[in-house]
């Protein structure tokens, strides 16, 4: 059976193990019709003329996981920024680990999205947040809007600065010959809240995983989210991230995102303005090889004056590696004095790799500030042989220069610890032992 | 230290050196002067290991030993070092973070451990103060933005954290101010001892009025066609290269 049809008789069996009678059921009921009609995305639709998710939906799937699966911390502490003190939100095949996490509701809620579904006392939370802005013609959100059951729940209340970061992650076990996962996640920032979100996906094993999630993030006035996504799963394991991020009047907000491991990683970021004074940052460093496959598709939908965006995205492919950068920005009419950034620069380290970056800039106003850039180039040479001149070896000399070139990404990363192990991340992807602390 | 026996290098099918024959040993100093095009940096370039141009013949060994085939990296390991004539932009590479890789990288080759972090900040501030370079950068990104004078004194500053065997200079006055060469020379001067030795490549005697040469060779179309002491140089300046080529043609 191919797993469109698969997953949606499947939804009835679903139906049986959540609360029909919630509000947010009708929402699903309306999602598995959205997906139906659409299916899977194919290289017919635009955004996804570069990615194809063929291969990976040849997989025979188990989508409901197996219960009780089990991971120790000491196995899995090193996905963990465990050198720093953190809230935990860790999942296992899908299914909250308690004993792995270390969750809060004294002072802000950092807890589970069954909970928040199931609890009367998160009703009116719920049904004020819960895919409002989750793209419903979207035929991936919808499917995950279908399932949706479990994932984080993070509410900071007014005026409240977290002072320690949010880890999320999930673990796949390999339980299951080949799993599908669909986290769903909302994270509400009320007005001079402060958070930081580091968030994971991570197989233990190289049995397959595809995981599809999304993540609705509000961010209201004067508060500040900053998100870090760290991919750096095995090449077994696909990732179709879904974020969409609303953010009102004077509002910070930004996401790294660091794709450095897995098969095939498709990150859609949307954010969406609702006021003025608006600052949105996205930004990324992915470095991939073999035949991995890396595609960013950003939106920033301007739609308020005075607001600015920037957008920075630094690529390096080695082998057959492929990367997609589609950026878009949106300036409405009405959004004057926008300034709106985008910069996507890459390196091809051989000659199989590829990178097709396309930016969109759709500019309705007049008096707006937008730029875009995109280079493709390779390493060079010159700078290389002054390196090795030096006594660096040629290998360290490359990662040395890769590093460089895609440093200026991690600057804005406020959490150091988080730096660091991004610093180590790339020092192992490129095979070197030097410590980049430039 | 350093023995060229007639080496023949081209670039692209262009022979660009034609039977260079040079010997260095330790605790001398020598200079290379020639007109602009006659190969000067192209041999400075070939003996640290810069693969663009293809050796054809000859060899060249450093302390005994055969280094054609070596990288440039393994060079710099047994102590050549080049000063750029145009020292490379490096963005995102601090001047303190590149040093301190350079160095535990050699250090690593000789199967030594990193340098500890005091000693290398003391290392770095005593080799700052000795060239009189701003603190500030060391924290810039590596030549990026750089005036030409301070590219070249970084150079310098390079080699004293290296403390290589075997310098090779190439135009590191030009682009100097008259007091950033005293500086510089005098630089080079308390670096040099009875173990290392100088290559400077110049077009000007200016430069070996600070750092006096043992020997001065002239190059024309990438062959050493006059060897001779300190004076030659005068009679260069003076001159010109014109009665060097009348005396090459007889
Ligand atoms: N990569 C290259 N490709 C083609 N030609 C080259 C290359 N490098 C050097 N050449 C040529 O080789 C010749 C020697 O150049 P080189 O830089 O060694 O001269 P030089 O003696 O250092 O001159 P100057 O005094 O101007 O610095 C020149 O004619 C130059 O154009
Ligand atoms: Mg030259």
């Amino acid at each position: 059976m191919e797993l469109k049809d698969k997953l949606i008789s499947s939804f009835m069996a679903f139906e049986n193990r959540v609360d029909i009678d919630h509000p947010v059921h009708d929402i699903r009921t309306e999602a598995i019709k959205v997906f139906e009609e659409k299916g899977f995305p194919s290289k017919k639709d635009e955004l996804w003329k570069y990615t194809s998710l063929n291969t990976l939906l040849k997989n025979n799937y188990s989508v409901f996981p197996k219960d009780e699966p089990g991971l120790e911390f000491k196995d899995v502490k090193k996905y963990f920024i465990h050198d720093i003190d953190s809230y935990k939100i860790v999942f296992i095949d899908g299914i909250y680990s308690s004993h792995l996490s270390q969750t809060s509701h004294e002072g802000l809620d950092a807890c589970l999205m069954s909970s928040a579904l199931n609890k009367p006392k998160y009703r009116t939370v719920i049904e004020k947040y819960f895919n409002k802005i989750a793209k419903k013609d979207d035929s991936l959100t919808s499917l995950n809007t279908a399932f949706s059951r479990e994932g984080a729940f993070i509410h900071i209340p007014k005026g409240k600065v977290v002072e320690k970061p949010i880890q999320i992650i999930h673990f796949a076990t390999g339980n299951e010959a080949s799993l599908m996962l669909q986290p769903r996640s909302l994270v509400i920032v009320e007005e001079n809240a402060q958070v930081q979100i580091i968030e994971r996906h991570q197989s233990t094993t190289e049995n397959a995983v595809f995981t599809n999630s999304v993540t609705e993030i509000f961010v209201h006035e004067r508060a500040i989210a900053d998100y870090y996504k760290i991919q750096n799963d095995k090449q077994s394991a696909s990732l179709i991230d879904n974020t969409y991020i609303a953010q009102e009047k004077n509002s910070h907000a930004s996401v790294h995102t660091f794709s450095i491991g897995g098969k095939l990683t498709r990150n859609n970021l949307q954010f969406l303005h609702k006021g003025e004074y608006i600052n949105s940052t996205l930004k990324g460093i992915t470095i991939i090889e073999g035949k991995q496959h890396v595609d960013h598709s950003t939106l920033v939908h301007h739609s308020e004056p005075n607001c600015e965006s920037h957008q920075d995205y630094k690529g390096i492919y080695a082998d057959k590696s492929t990367g997609v950068f589609n950026g878009r920005i949106i300036v409405e009419k009405e959004a004057q004095k926008t300034n709106g950034f985008q910069q996507s620069n890459n390196i091809l380290i051989d000659d199989k790799a590829t990178i097709n970056a396309k930016p969109q800039l759709e500019i309705f106003a007049d008096d707006v500030k937008c730029s875009h850039g995109c280079t493709i180039g390779q390493l060079d040479d010159e700078a290389l042989f002054y390196l090795q001149t030096r006594g660096i070896p040629e290998k360290e000399a490359r990662a040395l220069l890769m590093y460089a070139f895609a440093n200026n990404v991690l600057e804005s990363v406020k959490i150091p610890e988080v730096k660091i192990r991004i610093n180590k991340l790339i020092a192992m992807k490129l095979g070197v032992n030097i410590g980049f602390d430039l | 230290m350093l023995k060229i026996n007639n080496l023949h290098a081209s670039v692209e099918g262009k022979e660009i050196l034609r039977g260079i024959n040079l010997e260095v040993n330790p605790g001398e100093v020598h200079a290379i002067m020639g007109p602009n095009g006659s190969g000067k940096s192209t041999l400075a370039s070939v003996i640290a290991g810069n693969e663009d141009f293809e050796m054809t013949e000859g060899s060249i060994t450093m302390e005994n030993e055969e280094i054609t085939d070596l990288p440039p990296e393994e060079r710099a390991h047994k102590g050549i070092f080049l000063s750029f004539q145009y020292p490379v932009e490096i963005p995102g590479v601090t001047v303190t973070n590149f040093m301190k890789t350079s160095i535990n990288e050699s250090r690593r080759a000789q199967g030594l451990e990193e340098m500890p972090a005091n000693e290398m900040l003391k290392k770095i501030r005593e080799k700052s103060e000795l060239l009189e370079i701003d603190r500030k950068f060391l924290s810039r990104s590596l030549n990026e933005g750089f005036s030409g004078g301070e590219k070249k004194r970084n150079e310098i500053f390079q080699m004293a954290m290296l403390e290589p065997k075997l310098a090779i200079l190439d135009e590191t006055d030009s682009g100097l101010d008259i007091d950033a060469l005293r500086v510089v020379a005098n630089g080079v001067n308390k670096l040099k001892n009875k173990d290392n030795a100088v290559v400077l490549i110049t077009h000007y005697q200016r430069l070996l009025q600070y750092i006096i040469p043992d020997f001065v060779h002239v190059i024309l179309d990438g062959k050493i066609v006059k060897s001779g002491g300190k004076e030659l140089a005068f009679e260069l300046e003076d001159k010109g290269y014109d009665w060097v080529k009348q005396e090459v043609a007889v």
